[in-house]
């Protein structure tokens, strides 16, 4: 079987991940945090050097200001929904998936402004284009580091520069990134970032967080979720502390420990290593998709503009058709349709019909590659 | 004289920021429920001999972790 869904969850996870969770449950099985007996005290110390990993991932300096949530989208909607008011500017792309576009819209229902600047047809994003809406107006900007339909990489570090000099924030969508490319906070100037565990990080599902960087005043952004914190239990107010104020009731903990384990794996191999390896498996992919006839290939031609995530189609053959053949004919597992992220095919030129999607992973070899290759040619000729 | 001191924190993760600094340290140290006589942030406390109190101190302002307070307990 050959696994290139990694954009969706990445699997087969590493075995330490799984023996982390294993070792969660069966020897730290306490709620951290929330009593002092030497079970809860171990739950917390596991969930306290996940902070810790995730921190060093991410050039962050405050452990504490990490802060676990259940994914990706629940730690965006936190910024967009804690920070946005009626009246406030907020600056987006044309790539973005829905996890971002779905609180945006609903959002601009209720008064704030929103402007989406329109990305070129291999999603990427104009920095002059950028720079002409980004206005002292702008309270936040909105970002994905990488497309989860065409793998382009957007300017993160320019659009942060480019957003602090109109005094607004950056949140970056590193749903896509994280673990896959290395990302240092404080270097590229991102405010806030939101991540997923179960994909690059290697995690498990249920698993995510965000990122708030020394250069944010957490005092603007409410919680999306109040509750027992386990801290300043004789109040009924929600406690300021990060990373209390923005995680109320009981955290996954045997997920966080996965996650934590993850992180670790990364840290041991190096992101750039990573990165090394999806890259020469990008650039085998799309150069082997693009000589097979009738394909077309979208996102940036260049493996070094993209991750290994890769959206091609085949003439007007349906997609959903191609996903089905591949799986039952040639045992290759991958997403095809418009992968929550209908603005993004919209930018590419593949809405409302869509493409296939191949996403390689750290645990891709460039035999999957060849062979998957190899399955799409033989479909197009039958 | 006290034998034993307590530190008070906002949130369990400073708590368990502040024993992993102090037990890289090497100070014999023991995380404890927070005595009720303290009105605590934080369900968990430090509890440390009384006589490293400067070196409790000194450490944890180093490794900028943030307390609630620091107090002789009993």
């Amino acid at each position: 079987m050959i696994y290139l869904d990694h954009a969706a969850t990445s699997w087969p996870k590493p075995p330490a991940v799984l023996r982390a969770m294993v070792d969660f449950c069966e020897h730290a099985g306490g709620n951290p945090g929330r009593s002092g007996h030497r079970l809860s005290l171990a739950a917390a110390r596991i969930v306290y050097d996940a902070r810790e990993s995730l921190a060093e991932l991410f050039g962050a300096s405050d452990p504490l200001r990490i802060i676990f949530t259940a994914n990706a989208t629940h730690a965006i909607n936190l910024v967009l929904q804690g920070l946005l008011h009626a009246g406030d500017g907020v600056v987006t792309t044309g790539m973005e998936h829905n996890a971002v576009m779905r609180p945006l819209r609903a959002l601009e229902a209720r008064g704030v402004r929103l402007t989406v600047i329109p990305c070129a047809a291999d999603g990427s994003l104009d920095v002059a284009q950028a720079a002409a809406v980004i206005t002292p107006a702008t309270r936040l900007v909105v970002l994905n580091h990488a497309s989860n339909v065409a793998g382009t990489i957007l300017p993160a570090a320019q659009v942060a520069r480019l957003a602090h000099q109109a005094g607004a924030w950056l949140l970056l969508d590193a749903a896509q990134t994280a673990g896959v490319l290395p990302i240092d906070v404080r270097a590229m100037g991102i405010d806030l970032l939101a991540f997923t565990g179960h994909k690059g990080l290697q995690g498990p599902p249920g698993t995510g967080g965000l990122v708030i960087n020394d250069t944010v005043d957490t005092s603007q952004i409410e919680p999306l979720v109040r509750g027992g914190t386990g801290s300043r239990s004789e109040h009924e107010t929600q406690p300021e502390a990060c990373p209390d104020k923005f995680e109320s009731g009981t955290p996954n903990g045997a997920g966080i420990a996965g996650l934590g384990a993850g992180v670790r794996w990364l840290l041991d191999r190096g992101v750039e290593a990573i990165r090394d390896h999806e890259r020469e498996l990008t650039r085998v992919l799309i150069e082997g998709l693009s000589a097979i006839p009738h394909v077309t290939v979208y996102g940036a031609a260049d493996a070094s503009h993209r991750t290994a995530t890769v959206s091609f189609d085949v003439g007007q053959r349906t997609v959903s058709e191609i996903g089905l053949r591949l799986d039952d004919e040639f045992d290759v597992l991958c997403r095809v349709g418009l992968h929550c992220a209908p603005a993004a095919h919209r930018s590419l030129g593949t809405f409302p019909q869509g493409t296939v999607r191949f996403a390689a992973g750290a645990s891709t070899t460039l035999n999957d590659i060849h062979a998957a290759i190899a399955a799409v040619r033989q479909l197009v000729g039958s | 004289m006290s034998e034993y001191g307590v530190v008070l924190f906002h949130t369990t993760s400073s708590a368990m920021r502040a024993e992993k600094t102090l037990l890289r340290q090497g100070l014999a140290i023991k995380m404890i429920p927070t005595p009720r006589q303290f009105s605590s942030d934080c369900g968990i406390a430090l509890r440390f001999a009384w006589s490293r109190q400067d070196a409790v101190r000194e450490f944890l302002a180093e490794a900028s972790v943030e307390i609630a307070g620091l107090h002789p307990d009993g």
